[in-house]
């Protein structure tokens, strides 16, 4: 053989090996996984069957909720208060400010795992997370808009006629469909992958260090029963003893006027803590060692105060030795891989 | 006796009026008219230049009224009471709206005694997925909040079974009244009993006789119509007595129970066009 048949042939050879290669790069990026409960955690509480997540859905609801048509003068988007980097939240804030920079009178809470939630909001009201953004849409702090009019300004651009066609079969913008678009971006949002998954599900390389271990002991003991795990939420209401706020919000009340829901708040996840300060429904404590201290000495015996702050003494024996070590073990809740997923983030 | 028997036969072959055999599937048209009226006058939106009085002597005008008609239900003389699809049994009573006072359905020919409607949205409807949240109940009509014509509260996912807003110069202008100086009242009554946990529940089940007034004679050839006066005084002249001035805003509380309880009182058969 000549050596020019040689050159043909590895020159092939080479090009053929080319092809693979960015065929499996491309069958990586493009593969759609959808909505997979992570194995640690349980069957969600989002009704899956009735909105099952598709690709189509799924980036549909992603351009709405970065979307700043959603609001009254075009400027603030659902990404505005909850924004990725800070584990979707608004980080820094200890309520948010929404349009025209108007503050409203809450923390506002991570977009995270909602798929696994019985309820919406600090204080309860909303059972359904398909109902929820109607909330936002329409406060006069956040979006001040009405759903009926952002609709409209979606149905006149031609990128969403053509999302929602390829989402749901027709260019007809429905109250469902919308809300639909949106909470499928949403119960995509899972934090499943900080450090402490990674040993739940034993995966090889990860452990805990001494002193995160003895944090995960403590915690076992002293904050489980409310925050219990894999969600570290056990989606309750409950009244964690906190000084009654100068606005006096009652937190579940508001949404039951029960007497027995006053001052009651919903139980939030300690996933992610690391990106989400300010800590509680009013974002009163700037930081981790604050939140322990106000359990160690700080809680108040408040009507409806939980009947598991209320032992020997009020709140939780958490000295200064217990906070680090407690607060290590926090730290392996945080996950970088969902903060980053470029899945996730604006486009 | 034979003679006694063809008698009546001829009788019955005569009177074109009739009971048909009560079958569900034998649809004909019914339509339940909703009539506002406000004590001994008619009612009208923005009546600025001719002020109604409750019986506190206070004088107010009436800028809106909307009301959740649900859940139609009629019963025959002899007991048989038939349900209109749930589906079709929703209706938004908007008093700016002349033409939506009628709510219009279809139940089997035969003469009805009685008939019942729910005033709100019943709590399985007000729990459902947001695809059975259609027509009028749309959280987004209206806007999709509780300002202007929305009958919707997103913060606890409930409608908003009757709103009635108005302005009265016996309103203060602080915090108790109306700090924008507007002297507006605003009653949003709602409330379905709880998603999960128990709250307040305002749904009324309204059951109206129509012996007396004229029975529902339901065929297919004609648009039998019962006609229902809503006296919209009854607000403030019910059981419970409710004075604007000590109460211009009643939203989601404990007090609305009050006012809901005077809504059951509105409804008045006057008469039935068969």
């Amino acid at each position: 053989m000549k050596r020019k048949h040689w050159t043909v042939i590895i020159f092939f050879g080479l090009f053929i090996v080319a092809c693979q290669k960015d065929d499996a790069i491309t069958t990586e990026i493009e593969k759609w996984l959808g909505f997979v409960k992570p194995a640690h955690f349980p069957e969600p509480e989002y009704n899956l069957q009735n909105n099952p997540v598709t690709k189509e859905g799924f980036e549909l609801g992603r351009a709405l909720f970065y979307e700043p048509r959603l609001s009254r003068n075009n400027t603030i988007t659902c990404g505005s208060c909850h924004i990725q980097s800070s584990a979707f939240t608004q980080h820094g804030h200890d309520v948010s400010h929404g349009i025209d920079d108007r503050l409203g009178t809450r923390n506002s809470p991570p977009i995270m795992n909602l798929a696994w939630n019985k309820a919406f909001m600090w204080g309860g009201g909303v059972y359904d997370l398909d109902l929820q953004p109607i909330i936002p849409i329409t406060a006069h702090e956040e979006m001040d808009d009405n759903v009926a009019n952002v609709m409209n300004k979606i149905r006149s651009l031609p990128k969403y006629q053509a999302m929602f066609k390829a989402a749901f079969g027709s260019e007809e913008v429905t109250t469902a469909r919308f809300m639909k678009a949106l909470s499928q971006f949403m119960i995509m949002c899972i934090s499943s992958n900080a450090k402490y998954d990674k040993i739940i599900r034993k995966e090889p390389g990860f452990s805990f260090t001494e002193e995160e271990e003895q944090g995960y002991q403590l915690f076992l003991q002293k904050c489980a029963s409310c925050h219990t795990e894999p969600l570290f939420t056990d989606n309750n209401f409950r009244n964690n003893g906190l000084g009654i706020s100068p606005i006096n919000d009652q937190g579940l009340y508001n949404a039951t006027l029960q007497e027995t829901d006053k001052y009651k708040f919903k139980v939030p996840s300690l996933r992610n803590l690391r990106y989400t300060a300010p800590y509680m429904h009013d974002g009163r404590f700037l930081n981790l060692n604050a939140v322990l201290r106000h359990y160690h000495e700080e809680v108040v015996e408040t009507p409806n105060l939980d009947p598991l702050l209320k032992g020997i003494k009020l709140g939780i024996e958490l000295p200064e030795s217990d906070r680090s070590k407690i607060i290590a073990f926090l730290n392996t809740l945080n996950d970088e891989h969902f903060i980053n997923n470029p899945l996730l983030a604006e486009q | 006796m034979i003679i006694g028997t063809i008698f009546m036969i001829t009788a019955c072959s005569k009177e074109d009026d009739v009971a048909p055999d009560f079958e569900e599937k034998n649809l004909a048209p019914l339509s339940i008219e909703f009539d506002n009226i406000v004590g001994d006058r008619t009612f009208s939106i923005n009546n600025t230049g001719s002020l109604y009085t409750n019986s506190n002597g206070e004088k107010f005008s009436i800028s809106m009224l909307q009301y959740f008609i649900s859940n139609i239900k009629v019963s025959t003389a002899d007991g048989i009471t038939y349900t209109v699809n749930q589906d079709s049994s929703y209706f938004l009573i908007n008093g700016a709206d002349r033409a939506s006072r009628f709510t219009r359905v279809r139940v089997p020919e035969g003469d009805y005694t009685k008939l019942t409607f729910t005033l709100g949205v019943d709590s399985l409807r007000s729990t459902m997925p947001v695809d059975k949240r259609t027509g009028v109940l749309d959280p987004a009509l209206g806007g999709g909040g509780h300002d202007g014509g929305g009958m919707y509260w997103g913060w606890n996912s409930g409608y908003i079974f009757f709103k009635f807003e108005g302005n009265s110069s016996v309103i203060s202008n602080d915090t108790s009244g109306d700090p924008t100086g507007k002297k507006q009242f605003k009653y949003h009554i709602g409330g379905f009993g709880g998603y999960s946990a128990p709250t307040i529940n305002n749904i009324k089940t309204i059951t109206v006789d129509l012996t007396n007034a004229g029975i529902a004679r339901v065929r297919k050839d004609r648009q039998s119509n019962i006609h229902l006066f809503v006296d919209i005084m009854k607000v403030f002249d019910g059981t419970n007595r409710i004075s604007i001035a000590r109460n211009p805003n009643v939203m989601f509380s404990e007090f609305s129970v009050n006012i809901a309880a005077n809504l059951t009182e509105m409804f008045k058969h006057d008469h039935t066009e068969n």
